[in-house]
């Protein structure tokens, strides 16, 4: 069991600044109530998947270098996102093999830890529900299921929810068909399957869908939109984050996000709402790593 | 512009019958592997093994093809070796020619596909029959297979009974499964008996006793291989393993992997031709091994990973995207997964390059790959070769050849941009801000998609008001 740090590097990786900031701030707020001090690099864009898996080595090196430099600290590194988690602790050892800085690569690359399982292996956090009763799709990215190997992390923290009730949907393990670039080089295979993905879902009637993976969340929920009707969808951290805050009426949203959480302005130590929704179990407590 | 490859897509997934009829099959395939491997912990230990078996015969290949030709010439065996596919058949030709066969009956052979050979003899007016049900259903359709293990998946009871029908108006229509198969059998058996030659493919030769391992289910493949007086067998010259005490554990998780079966009706070791004062068996038998790209495959230890295969077919039942768009829209002999690494590393990156680009990387296929390839490292690993610069490094046929300087240069910029923080963070500020001037129409994403919608703000604003250090 890995001793609880008390200071974190998050990386909030180019899709979730862009789309989904809400999830960030949610991710960085549940580890803040955790006890946990959190530094967000400003100077971070992106882990450089999507040029690497386009074959562009060389431009998704000089992108991954200029984001290795920011993590000097030998502390864990926090990313909301199983396939950025996957490129920078699976693929940056292989991108930067034989490079003068393959040692920085290979170091990093063992300090990364997807948000979910760092929730549940390191923080062992615990969850108090707070919200209405409701029920919910898992949808989890290959990424976090295949390469980071911790698609049960997120199925055990919707566990500690007890007005959530999660429904299976059919090929839960399927692909959504996002695939990066992929979604644009073969169009027509990715629509095949972001169709079938969404009937499954729906057919599953849940209230909403949850990720951990921004980049499934933007293709099924842009299909359901395109279709109408779409289900509501959230990043796992930002959910979470609702259920356990006492607000049930006033989700964090946007920027004014802060201001309905005004105990969430200062990081550490935690504030006195901090545990309010959040079963600390004793766990956690200034120990350094 | 679209390609090929792209076309026939669109066309293929227009088909409802066709995809129902692979969602069905994989299906059944997926579920019968599961109840084969109760046990995750004795499956990943056997996937262990498995691999460590392959890659050992691999890290020694030029010697165990040395050692497997000595002892099948010591069994009897002719031993021919084709670099390509033209010369394979050029050596199946003279054979026939030797025995004045006017015709040969075939057990299931995907290298034999590979070469092309029924195309081949029967412009020399060779009459070539496949024997095994599925070869036999889609060769009187005049179709390829749309499966490595299952060819004829793509079509359903009712599509056989037609085209049964059709093609013998004399027998009585039926879609009862048993009475298709047993009318097959009676045109099939009289072939064997009437026929001086038959092929087969080969699953393993095993280098240390010279003998070659058959796997097959309808019987076919032992009809084939003993029946007529000569048996030419044909396979790739990574199909090697040293010893025999290889091969049970490959059988085992091959059988399992494949369909889902604890093991085969049939297993056939063949180790030579009949011997004196035996009644049965053929009178010569004869193994040509194709190389047809492999030793150049075998040049890179990466790539080396791709002739670990055991052609099981799993990777390709648990495909995504083989699963909608079915087997005949790769345009290539091996489909799915382990097509798509293979194909464009023997055509080249420029014939089939695409390929490696028509998938998510989702690692659905080496989930299950018994010999643990890793098919989305080697997928990326040919996208790279397809579109780099510097080409000395790599012997990947095509390399370089899919680069183009508009790509090249978007992948320039964007890199330029994600390394120059102040102005990539100021774009994403602009774009959040000015959100409502963006193209709601973003070509192929939004034929079923929305347009992805910018937040307000980015987290690099929201996050100054959270109290997290910046450094
Ligand atoms: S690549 Fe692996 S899963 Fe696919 S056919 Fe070969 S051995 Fe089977």
């Amino acid at each position: 069991m890995p001793p609880i740090p008390d200071t974190i590097y998050f990386f909030g990786t180019c899709l979730v600044d862009l789309m989904y900031p809400q999830a960030g701030v949610s991710a960085m707020q549940l580890l803040q109530r955790a006890g946990v001090k959190v530094i967000f690099p400003p100077a971070q864009t992106c882990c450089g998947q999507p040029a690497w898996n386009s074959g562009y080595r060389d431009e998704a090196r000089s992108v991954a270098r200029a984001q290795i430099a920011l993590f000097p600290k030998p502390i864990p590194i926090v990313i909301p996102s199983g396939s950025c988690a996957g490129m920078m602790k699976v693929h940056y050892p292989e991108l930067f093999a034989g490079q003068p800085d393959e040692a920085q690569a290979v170091d990093v690359a063992s300090r990364v830890y997807e948000l979910t399982e760092f929730l549940v292996d390191v923080l062992h956090i615990e969850l108090r529900d707070l919200g209405e009763p409701l029920t919910v799709a898992v949808h989890t990215s290959c990424s976090a299921r295949r390469e980071m190997g911790v698609a049960d992390k997120i199925e055990s923290l919707l566990g500690q929810l007890s007005n959530v009730q999660r429904v299976e949907h059919a090929r839960k393990p399927e692909c959504c068909g996002f695939g990066g670039t992929f979604a644009v080089k073969e169009p027509e295979i990715s629509a095949a399957m972001v169709l079938d993905k969404v009937t499954h879902i729906r057919n599953a009637q849940p209230d909403r869908l949850i990720s951990q993976d921004c980049g499934c969340l933007l293709n099924i929920s842009g299909t359901m939109a395109k279709q109408g009707d779409a289900i509501p969808h959230q990043h796992i951290a930002e959910f979470l984050w609702e259920r356990i805050t006492p607000h049930p009426n006033l989700p964090p949203q946007g920027g004014k996000g802060q201001e309905a959480h005004p105990a969430q302005a200062s990081s550490s130590p935690p504030s006195p709402l901090a545990g309010e929704g959040l079963g600390m179990g004793g766990k956690f407590g200034g120990q350094s790593s | 512009m679209i390609t090929q490859f792209r076309q026939t897509v669109r066309a293929n997934l227009a088909k409802p019958e066709v995809r129902a009829n692979f969602y069905r099959a994989m299906d059944g395939l997926m579920t019968r592997r599961l109840d084969q491997f109760p046990d995750k912990a004795e499956l990943e230990r056997l996937r262990t093994q498995s691999m460590a078996i392959r890659a050992n015969a691999l890290s020694k290949l030029p010697e165990l093809l040395e050692t497997l030709e000595a002892n099948l010439i010591r069994n009897g065996i002719q031993v021919h070796w084709a670099e390509t596919a033209e010369q394979g058949n050029q050596i199946v030709q003279a054979i026939l020619e030797r025995h004045n066969a006017k015709s040969i009956i075939k057990g299931k052979s995907m290298v034999s596909e590979e070469m092309g050979m029924n195309h081949f003899l029967e412009t020399l007016g060779i009459e070539c029959l496949e024997s095994d049900l599925g070869e036999f259903i889609i060769q009187l359709d005049g179709e390829t297979p749309s499966h490595i293990i299952m060819p004829a998946i793509h079509k359903n009871r009712i599509q056989i009974a037609k085209l049964f029908h059709e093609k013998f108006p004399d027998i009585p229509y039926t879609e009862d499964v048993d009475e298709l198969t047993q009318m097959a059998r009676r045109i099939l058996r009289d072939k064997f008996y009437a026929t001086t030659v038959g092929l087969s493919g080969v699953n393993f030769m095993v280098a240390e006793t010279g003998t070659l391992c058959l796997v097959e289910n309808e019987g076919n493949g032992r009809m084939s291989t003993t029946a007529p007086s000569v048996h030419i067998a044909v396979t790739g010259i990574e199909k090697v393993v040293e010893s025999l005490s290889d091969v049970p554990p490959l059988l085992s998780i091959l059988t399992r992997s494949a369909t889902g079966q604890p093991i085969t009706t049939y297993f056939n070791m063949i180790s030579g031709p009949r011997k004196a004062g035996e009644k049965d068996g053929p009178e010569e038998v004869h193994l040509v091994l194709l190389d047809n790209g492999r030793s150049n495959i075998y040049s890179d230890p990466e790539l080396l990973a791709t002739l670990r295969c055991i052609r099981c077919g799993a990777c390709i039942n648990h495909c995504p995207v083989y699963v909608r768009i079915g087997g005949h829209s790769y345009g290539t002999v091996y489909p799915g997964p382990i097509g798509s690494i293979l194909e464009p590393q023997k055509a080249g990156l420029d014939v089939h390059g695409e390929l490696a680009q028509a998938s998510t990387l989702c690692g659905a296929c080496s989930e299950v790959c018994p010999v643990r390839i890793p098919i989305p490292s080697i997928l990326n690993r040919l996208r790279y070769d397809g579109v780099r610069k510097d080409t000395s490094n790599t012997h990947t046929v095509g390399s370089g050849k899919r680069r183009t300087l508009s790509e090249a240069a978007t992948w320039k910029t964007w890199a330029w941009a994600a390394t120059h923080p102040t102005i990539y963070h100021a774009g994403s500020t602009l774009a959040t801000r000015f959100k409502g001037m963006l193209p709601t129409n973003l070509g192929a994403w939004t034929t079923v998609r929305s347009a992805p919608k910018l937040a307000e703000s980015t987290l690099h604003q929201q996050v100054k008001n959270l109290g997290v250090d910046h450094e």
